[in-house]
């Protein structure tokens, strides 16, 4: 069936919704409004105010209420309008929902699901437009997933419910309205490996979330140009699918990260430093990484455009890997 | 006192105030077993102790059921140990041995137990105030009668995560006891040198939460409130809020030189400790023989010794098991 990203993500709710009584959206304007960026829309309508819960704008509260009702025996949805909203919710993000199973002995998992909106690309200027997906990377006791794909937005979020511990769901703006044909009896994928999104044997693109279209356009530049590209969507961030990773590497000998996420201090850091320490041998080139700008995202179009991974970008760091003969 | 020991003459009433005695009595000759033992570097970390405070834990907890749950701070020993933790348990998990209550994960400051909906030992202050209102949340969807009582001190006052907590818990109406131990000082900066406005329940009340203070030195006072405030939560009526007045004899933790409070302010408060005050209204009253508070004494000296034994008897978890608990170890196929 023809479906978008945002209706696919719709329907992971409902489904959700309907398969276990004990599941609950929350968050800011997810209600009566829609939600934000519509994706809860119609829901309120479908399952009322009990389940689809407009919450105050009290970002560590209501994540905080989520912690305690997952405690509880729920099974809660938080949505957070956007990541760096997220920040005022930190402390509960990061000293009760990854901390409590381990500080308790093992007592207290927070079976607790947070889904955001990340990344830049619609000029909502440097409060709106951020991609610190790994930054919570960085945090043991979080899973952290970056759907990127329909089938992806269709079934992350069942699996996330069903894991016992704190999942967060990482949604890049400029998804929500990717359209295209999902599989009518679409349902759970696993939340734990990458996926080879185009194989390829001359180089290893390797990105994950709102960055994969561009990567997949580069492919396809580089495929007309004799350059046989492998993609490769890590689509969790935390664990990260070693293997999947070194084995591509493995295949193609060359590697670029691509991660909309400013370079300093990066998952893409943190891919590029796992490469040399464990595939160092089978590399014929230097790890290349195509990442944001180190600015706050700018409004003005030309600018925000200048400070993202463009799929030209991606296609050059990867010539220049390519030519770089071991 | 505004509740006297001698209020009712029947048995079972000085039953119970003498078993209030004796709860106050366990969390203060536990903790000083344990600055004790922190001296003597058996317990590392920081420690805080509740000595002074003890009527506020045992009043509130006295009035809880089974199946309610508690959400404390990092001072919370005593809060652990009524709630139904056991003082070996507490003590070894202060030790750092596998044999404690989160098997030497938390320590002092993240004592935590299933067993009892003892949900911590949360030691970012306010952080534990929407947890309970999440706890409270799950009952009120569940069609449950339970209630959370959440402690924190009044320092918690001033975070948002206060604020957004007691919003949230009045506009849901979930049922939650808010309980604030107004000792007077958020580590060393007096209440009056931290918030414009220093009438805490008043605070509380511009929620739309019902709202009160009580005299936290007095045990009987404090189990009257939190009896009435309990009731009304737990039929129905919406999140209710506490403040407890009271004083902590001791530093804030072992680290604390006391710049901040004069001796005397100390000794006036100390003079009505909560424990010799219950003891002496009840031998006022005839309710409480010498041979009944030998018996107490005898018994709580009893626990503690044999907690302690408990926990010089400890292991250590082997380091191959650091990385447990991270994740659940039980995942879906």
């Amino acid at each position: 069936m023809k479906t978008t990203y945002r209706e696919a993500m719709r329907a992971a709710i409902r489904d959700a919704l309907q398969r276990d009584e004990r599941v609950f959206l929350m968050g800011e304007d997810v209600g009566a409004y829609g939600g934000c960026f519509a994706v809860s829309l119609g829901l309120f309508e479908e399952f009322g105010p009990e389940r689809i819960r407009d919450t105050p704008l009290s970002e560590s509260g209501f994540v905080g209420a989520g912690i305690g009702a997952a405690l509880g025996g729920m099974r809660p949805i938080v949505e957070i309008m956007t990541v760096n909203f997220s920040l005022l919710a930190l402390d509960q993000l990061v000293n009760n929902a990854a901390t409590l199973l381990h500080m308790s002995g093992g007592q207290f998992n927070v079976p607790l699901v947070i889904r955001m909106t990340t990344g830049a690309g619609r000029q909502l200027g440097a409060q709106h437009s951020h991609s610190l997906e790994g930054w919570y990377a960085h945090i043991p006791g979080l899973r952290i997933l970056t759907p990127a794909t329909l089938e992806d937005a269709r079934g992350m979020l069942w699996t996330a419910l069903e894991d016992p511990d704190p999942v967060l769901i990482f949604e890049h703006g400029t998804l929500y309205n990717v359209a295209g044909d999902l599989a009518d009896d679409a349902g759970p994928v696993d939340i734990s490996t990458a996926a080879v999104r185009r194989p390829g044997k001359d180089i290893s693109l390797i990105t994950y979330g709102g960055t994969l279209p561009a990567v997949l356009d580069a492919a396809t530049q580089l495929a007309a140009e004799g350059i046989d590209a492998e993609v490769l969507d890590l689509r969790v961030l935390r664990p990260l699918d070693d293997a999947a990773v070194l084995g591509s590497v493995a295949r193609t000998h060359r590697a670029v990260v691509v991660d909309e996420g400013w370079r300093s201090g990066s998952i893409s850091a943190e891919l590029s430093a796992r490469i040399t320490e464990n595939a160092f041998f089978d590399l014929d080139a230097p790890v290349g990484r195509v990442c944001s700008a180190e600015v706050p995202l700018p409004y003005a179009k030309h600018l925000e455009l200048a400070a993202l991974p463009t799929a030209e970008r991606i296609a050059a760091a990867a010539r220049e890997a390519v030519g770089a003969r071991g | 006192m505004s509740g006297t020991a001698a209020r009712g003459s029947g048995s079972s009433d000085s039953d119970h105030t003498r078993h209030l005695l004796h709860q106050m009595l366990r969390v203060r000759r536990l903790e000083e077993q344990c600055v004790e033992l922190y001296s003597a570097a058996k317990i590392r970390g920081f420690l805080h102790v509740y000595i002074g405070e003890e009527a506020v834990a045992a009043g509130v907890m006295s009035t809880l059921a089974p199946d309610d749950a508690v959400v404390a701070t990092y001072r919370e020993h005593g809060h652990a140990l009524l709630r139904g933790v056991s003082a070996g348990a507490i003590l070894a998990e202060m030790y750092g041995y596998v044999e404690g209550c989160c098997r030497g994960r938390g320590g002092s400051m993240h004592l935590f137990d299933a067993a009892t909906r003892f949900y911590g030992g949360n030691a970012i202050v306010a952080g534990g105030l929407p947890l309970a209102v999440g706890l409270a949340l799950a009952d009120k969807m569940s069609g449950r009668s339970r209630v959370t009582a959440c402690f924190f001190g009044e320092g918690a006052v001033a975070e948002g995560e206060f604020h957004e907590s007691l919003n949230l818990a009045a506009l849901w109406q979930l049922p939650v006891l808010f309980c604030c131990e107004n000792n007077l000082y958020a580590m060393g900066t007096a209440l009056a040198r931290s918030e414009s406005q220093t009438d805490i329940a008043l605070k509380a009340a511009s929620y739309e939460i019902a709202s009160w203070s009580a005299d936290g030195m007095d045990v009987l006072a404090v189990e009257e409130a939190a009896r009435r405030a309990v009731d009304a939560v737990r039929s129905g009526g919406g999140p209710h809020f506490l403040e407890l007045r009271t004083y902590r004899f001791r530093a804030h933790s072992m680290f604390d030189p006391e710049r901040y409070r004069e001796k005397t302010e100390v000794s006036r408060w100390m003079e009505r400790d909560p424990i010799n005050t219950l003891r002496k209204a009840l031998e006022d009253a005839g309710q409480l023989t010498e041979k009944d508070w030998k018996k107490i004494q005898q018994d709580v000296d009893a626990e503690v010794k044999a907690a302690v034994e408990f926990a010089e008897a400890g292991t250590l978890e082997p380091v191959e098991e650091l990385t447990r608990f991270v994740y659940s170890e039980r995942r879906p196929q």
